[in-house]
């Protein structure tokens, strides 16, 4: 009986005291606390990943065995690998390496052309608001395997069904703009502002129509960058995939690497960088004036 | 004549947002469609033209029986009806010219649209709709260099190029401002007195409504509460249709003129009510 006093005693004080609390905290004497919600609400998962995280990441540095004396040692060479670059020769084997360049531009123009050209109507089916279920599957289904695979993985397949030269680098190229383009253009298209391409069908429109006054002049500016983008990707890819034996200014430098001939390989580098440059600035530019 | 009959319209999600209507249009009325935000205007309204499907009920427009075409049937029926939207759904890259003619689309091949070959009598006619709104110096301006009010006037030449019988008008004044609105509405039901067209016109402002239209149905959750003449829209009346509110500054007596209306209400923010000396130049748009 004592007992049970003693407890409702303490519960009427805490009682209170707490009301009290509250009174202060309403009379604006103490700030009310707020902190931003943690992303993880419970706090034991939170510190158990963080700690994980942090453990896995050394662990994993840890196994990277790396040998300095041997790095140390291997410094002089690398500079002397470095030296042989200068100076660039441009003239010893400039006929092989403008015959790369051109080769290495058809295939970029042609790869990037074709790829557009087919990624058109897959990524018009790819979109969810201007396609069919099944067609929408479909094309998904198309743009999924086209980007499953990289370039290089690409190009040793084709080089193996094409043989050795630039229609196996076409090939590849054109093959794998359709995953890109087509799936950044489907999803343009999904992001389009539906009242117009309503307004157009709202007119009597055909499907043609609907999609060529009230999708494409949305989609357009991006698309055109996005062609650029494409271009200057495949250019740079032309001479990766030529690495592999699909042709084009890759192949040429493969050769000169090959042939212990680095001031030839050296031009063909800042040959490359050149026209990336160049693509780069005026796909800048055309964008500007695009938008 | 447009006659509507039990159209219902279950969505997806369940949400009934029209419950059996039956509403007659006559040719040449304009009819104000107000009512609270989900009452199910635009859904009637797009069901019309089938850009939203009913689930039930019947949709005639000159005794064509609208809800039984097949597509290419619903394409031909949608060219004699011009919508006006919300916002002005331009589409904003394309220039005025362009955007007017796209209400030819339905009578047109592709190869002629895509190539922007329109026959000259469509380009005369887009000209002449331009001049009539006051817009014509603009033809080859983009849409998204216009201005609301200059955007809605386009929106409205690209649904009367159509040649419609009926107009669908949705919410045309939504992001207009009071001025710029009464400019619109205006506009709207004298171009539908020149050509007899009927018109439904999906409008949130009552006052607007009152001014412009011959008759108002009040939609509330997907049926028809009222339907009559703007001057019987009593308190009473607008509370059925949106719930209990102090109506008095809303409601327009049968002997209000034009001005009345423009007197400055108690619920225009000050620096949106119209100064007294602008009268005459709203008189006429163009």
């Amino acid at each position: 009986m004592s007992r049970w006093k003693t407890v409702s005693r303490i519960t009427t004080a805490t009682a209170w005291l707490g009301s009290r609390d509250h009174l202060m905290t309403t009379a604006a004497i103490a700030p009310r606390q707020w902190r931003k919600p943690p992303l993880i609400k419970r706090a034991w998962l939170r510190w158990a990943l963080g700690l994980s995280a942090v453990v896995y990441l050394a662990l994993a540095v840890g196994t990277i065995d790396v040998n300095w004396t041997r790095l140390w040692e291997g410094l002089p060479r690398g500079a002397r690998f470095f030296a042989a670059f200068f100076p660039p020769n441009f003239t010893g084997r400039w006929h092989d390496i403008s015959d790369g360049i051109l080769e290495s531009l058809y295939m970029t123009v042609a790869s990037t052309a074709i790829g557009i050209a087919i990624s058109i109507p897959v990524g018009l089916g790819a979109a969810k608001n201007v396609a069919p279920g099944v067609v929408y599957y479909f094309c998904r289904g198309i743009l999924a395997l086209s980007r499953s695979f990289q370039e290089i993985i690409l190009a040793i397949f084709f080089v193996k069904l094409f043989g050795f030269g630039p229609f196996a680098g076409l090939v590849t190229l054109s093959f794998a703009t359709i995953g890109f383009y087509g799936k950044l253009l489907a999803e343009d298209i999904e992001d389009t502002d539906p009242s117009p391409a309503e307004a157009v069908r709202a007119t009597g429109a055909g499907w043609l129509q609907w999609i060529n006054y009230g999708v494409q002049p949305q989609v357009m500016p991006r698309m055109i960058g996005l062609a650029l983008y494409r271009f200057d990707i495949n250019f740079r890819e032309s001479a990766v995939v030529g690495i592999v034996g699909a042709g084009g200014i890759g192949a040429t430098l493969d050769t000169a690497f090959n042939r212990y001939e680095f001031d030839s390989a050296a031009a063909i580098l800042l040959i490359i960088i050149a026209i990336v440059m160049l693509v780069e600035y005026s796909s800048g530019y055309v964008r500007r004036w695009v938008q | 004549m447009l006659q509507i009959r039990g159209l219902t319209k279950r969505y997806r999600t369940g949400d009934l947002a029209l419950k059996s209507i039956d509403l007659d249009v006559a040719d040449g009325q304009v009819m104000a469609l107000i009512g609270p935000s989900g009452a199910g205007k635009s859904t009637l309204i797009r069901c019309i033209n089938r850009l939203v499907e009913p689930t039930n009920g019947t949709v005639s427009l000159n005794g064509a029986n609208i809800t039984a075409l097949g597509s290419y049937e619903l394409r031909r029926a949608r060219r004699r009806m011009g919508m006006i939207f919300q916002e002005y759904a331009l589409v904003e890259r394309l220039t005025v010219m362009e955007n007017v003619l796209s209400g030819r689309l339905g009578y047109v091949g592709f190869w002629q649209s895509f190539l922007r070959k329109f026959p000259q009598s469509d380009i005369d006619q887009a000209f002449q709709l331009l001049a009539r709104v006051g817009l014509d110096h603009m033809a080859d301006k983009r849409a998204d260099e216009l201005s609301g009010g200059q955007r809605q006037r386009v929106g409205i030449c690209r649904a009367l190029i159509q040649d419609p019988d009926l107009l669908l008008v949705d919410e045309p004044t939504a992001s207009l401002d009071p001025k710029t609105s009464r400019q619109i509405m205006r506009l709207i039901k004298e171009l539908c007195g020149e050509r007899k067209l009927s018109a439904i016109i999906n409008i949130h402002d009552v006052m607007l409504a009152q001014l412009f239209a011959e008759r108002i149905v009040g939609l509330q959750l997907g049926q028809i509460v009222y339907d009559g003449p703007p001057n019987r829209l009593t308190a009473e009346v607008l509370t059925t249709i949106y719930g209990e509110e102090d109506w008095t500054a809303t409601i327009r007596k049968a002997e209000d003129d034009d001005e009345a209306a423009l007197r400055p209400r108690a619920d225009v923010p000050l620096e949106n009510r119209q100064p007294h000396h602008d009268r005459d130049r709203m008189a006429g748009l163009t």
